[in-house]
């Protein structure tokens, strides 16, 4: 072990770079703030935006257009959207998103049109990053954060983490404003570019104070040629599937899309069948998603010609919609001096009870990013850094290791085999739902003696895993909770019943408690 | 996961050391980089273009190793695909290899029948 930690000292502290980490960042740095942002791996290649093609929530600014789609995102959220939060987005997003064009390389369309929403994975994120960098923003990769430090009075004075390059060791970064930006969960499923999305802000938040709403929003699997992680949703909007018998399979209308999937993948092997992609597209595909071509190249499969097995790899709350409450239009955390942005947060405000998929959720990154910065700028303004105010720890779960012998890959098989199962999470009932709970507090309860040798690594591991364990536990209290169907939560023991739209809260961690609040809340 | 790195082809810039979001690779003092924990790639492919030398090779499969032969990938001109199709570096100015990424949402409305 090395001595102490190298400390740093910041107006704002950003966890996370990727889509609304660096947004955060441009922001916060732009308006005249030393920034630092603490990345697990590397801002530019981290992050789920970072191996996909994320299209953004776009609706210009013409008379009307925007009250209408608004309104329609309110119909599907079925009572659980806020069109104050809507409206705020889709303007910060056109205000905004264009802007990156200066590291950003759009290509025009076929009409000469640059269309501002729609870019391409790889290249936004490094142009995330060197534009943050352009703006003065200190970026730490590879410094996973491990927990929050707090003042005496509850606000949140920055974190503490770890190197894992070079010399290695602790850091600490006192702030005068934290803003988290990791991510949701996927609990380590095969999901492209999702691995270091573990939870950890999640688990952070609560330890500082946070609660969390829309966790049970969370059942969401994605199709990938079967072994792979390539969760590009695009070709096969023209799929057809069968069954090893050649059987078609029948998409029934659901509020699934891929419940039937998950039903047949329980009895055998399903393979896809894209021969209806039309000609152009086939040619296209190249230079639309460049590594969807890629994968099934180097399995030697011909994607128009060749039916190829598929999986469904659990996106967990990532496309699902839970995360920490936001307490206000600041994109508060609830917790003074916590502010959130991105996936991190629940995005019942825009999406309600149905996935943003790519498009909602990456404006909300975008836009929550931006709007956490201004207001970690004002507070700071406020407030100041106060890095000389004594700060202790918060965290707790997965940092003491050491007592017992418990297998953490054991514990992280056991949380996958709940929270990833489609058929059970696609098809829940109480009784599903209790098994998995008592099966995931065992799990939770196993945790502190799960004993690792005390490098970088080994550390950021045990962490995660406490992260993703609670994060399981947090969606399927959630899901108990909320007895009746709604959204990407369904309950295949669903009583009928009419009840007011109310968001499920839930927090804590050696007990966990739920609760309901009223749809829409103090934001 | 990631299955080569070529020595033959990598001098040694350790890009991918620095751009890997798992922390795989490992820097070696005047030698190119080691694949130090294979089982932490999560098969995003990034690492690739970040590679102007095409020296890395990442199996689609993500659950286990799957070995692969050096001389054979070298021959199949799979190394450096993604790069190029990308359109990054030395190919940006390939009109052929344009990013065409916002035709996604009209493949989307295709598919819609709309």
């Amino acid at each position: 072990m090395t001595a102490g930690p190298t400390h740093h000292e910041a107006d704002v502290l950003i966890i996370g770079g990727g889509l609304a980490g660096c947004w955060a960042a441009i922001t916060a740095a732009q308006g005249g703030a030393r920034v630092i942002v603490a990345e697990k791996g590397h801002c530019g290649t981290s992050g789920v935006a970072a191996a996909g093609g994320p299209g953004h929530w776009w609706v210009p600014p013409d008379p009307g257009r925007r009250e209408e789609a608004i309104a329609r995102r309110m119909a599907t959220a079925q009572g659980l959207g806020d069109a104050a939060w809507m409206a705020r987005i889709i303007d910060r997003t056109c205000r905004t998103l264009p802007t990156i064009a200066s590291h950003y390389r759009y290509v025009p369309d076929d009409d000469g049109r640059i269309r501002h929403h729609a870019l391409r994975g790889p290249e936004y994120l490094r142009a995330l990053r060197q534009k943050a960098q352009a703006a003065g923003a200190i970026l730490l990769d590879h410094s996973p954060a491990l927990e929050l430090l707090r003042h005496a009075d509850g606000s949140i004075a920055g974190a503490r983490g770890v190197s894992r390059q070079g010399t290695g060791g602790d850091w600490v970064v006192r702030a005068g404003a934290t803003i988290l930006a990791t991510g949701g969960c996927g609990f380590r499923s095969h999901l492209l570019g999702g691995m270091n999305n573990t939870g950890d802000g999640l688990l952070m938040a609560v330890e500082a104070g946070a609660v969390l709403s829309g966790m049970e929003l969370s059942a969401f699997f994605t199709v990938v040629p079967a072994g792979t992680t390539m969760a590009r949703t695009m070709i096969y909007s023209f799929a057809r599937y069968h069954d090893a018998q050649g059987r078609p399979l029948d998409r029934p209308p659901g509020p699934h899309d891929n419940a039937f999937l998950a039903q047949a993948l329980a009895h055998g092997p399903v393979l896809c069948d894209l021969s209806a992609t039309p000609e152009d597209i086939r040619r296209q595909l190249p230079q639309i998603s460049p590594n969807v071509t890629l994968a099934f190249r180097r399995l030697g499969i011909d994607p128009f010609r060749d039916r190829f097995p598929i999986a469904l790899v659990g996106e967990g709350t990532i496309r699902g919609v839970g995360g920490v409450r936001v307490a206000g239009p600041d994109a508060g955390a609830g917790v003074e001096g916590l502010f959130v942005a991105g996936d991190v947060a629940s995005r019942e405000p825009v999406t309600g009870a149905i996935s943003g998929g790519g498009a909602v959720n990456a404006a909300w990154a975008l836009s929550s990013g931006c709007i956490a910065a201004e207001a970690a700028l004002e507070r700071v303004r406020r407030h100041g850094r106060r890095a000389d105010t004594p700060a202790e720890r918060t965290g707790r779960a997965g940092l003491h290791s050491g007592r017992g012998t418990e297998d953490a890959t054991a514990i992280e098989r056991a949380v996958q085999a709940e929270i990833l199962s489609p058929v059970k999470q696609y098809f829940r009932t109480e009784a599903t739902l209790a098994t998995a709970r008592d099966r995931l507090d065992a799990a939770w309860a196993a945790l502190p003696h799960t004993a690792g040798p005390p490098t970088p690594q080994a550390r950021t591991r045990r962490r995660e895993l406490a992260a993703l364990t609670a994060t399981a536990r947090w969606c399927t209290a959630g899901a108990l909770a909320r007895r009746t169907s709604l959204g990407l939560h369904q309950r295949a023991d669903t009583i009928a019943a009419t009840t007011p739209p109310t968001s499920i809260l839930t927090g804590g961690l050696d007990r966990i408690w739920t609760d309901s609040a009223p749809a829409g809340g103090p934001a | 996961m990631i299955e080569l790195l070529l020595p033959a082809r990598c001098t040694g810039c350790n890009a991918c050391v620095t751009a890997c979001p798992r922390d795989v690779f490992d820097p070696v003092p005047d030698g190119p980089p080691r694949i130090a924990r294979q089982a932490d790639c999560q098969t995003c492919f990034l690492c690739e273009l970040y590679c102007q030398e095409d020296a890395l090779y990442v199996h689609p499969y993500a659950d286990h190793a799957r070995p692969q032969d050096a001389g054979a990938i070298e021959a199949s001109g799979l190394l450096g695909a993604y790069r190029r199709d990308s359109g990054w570096d030395e190919w940006a100015e390939d009109e052929t290899l344009r990013n065409q990424h916002w035709r996604m949402e009209d493949v989307f409305r295709r598919a819609r029948g709309a």
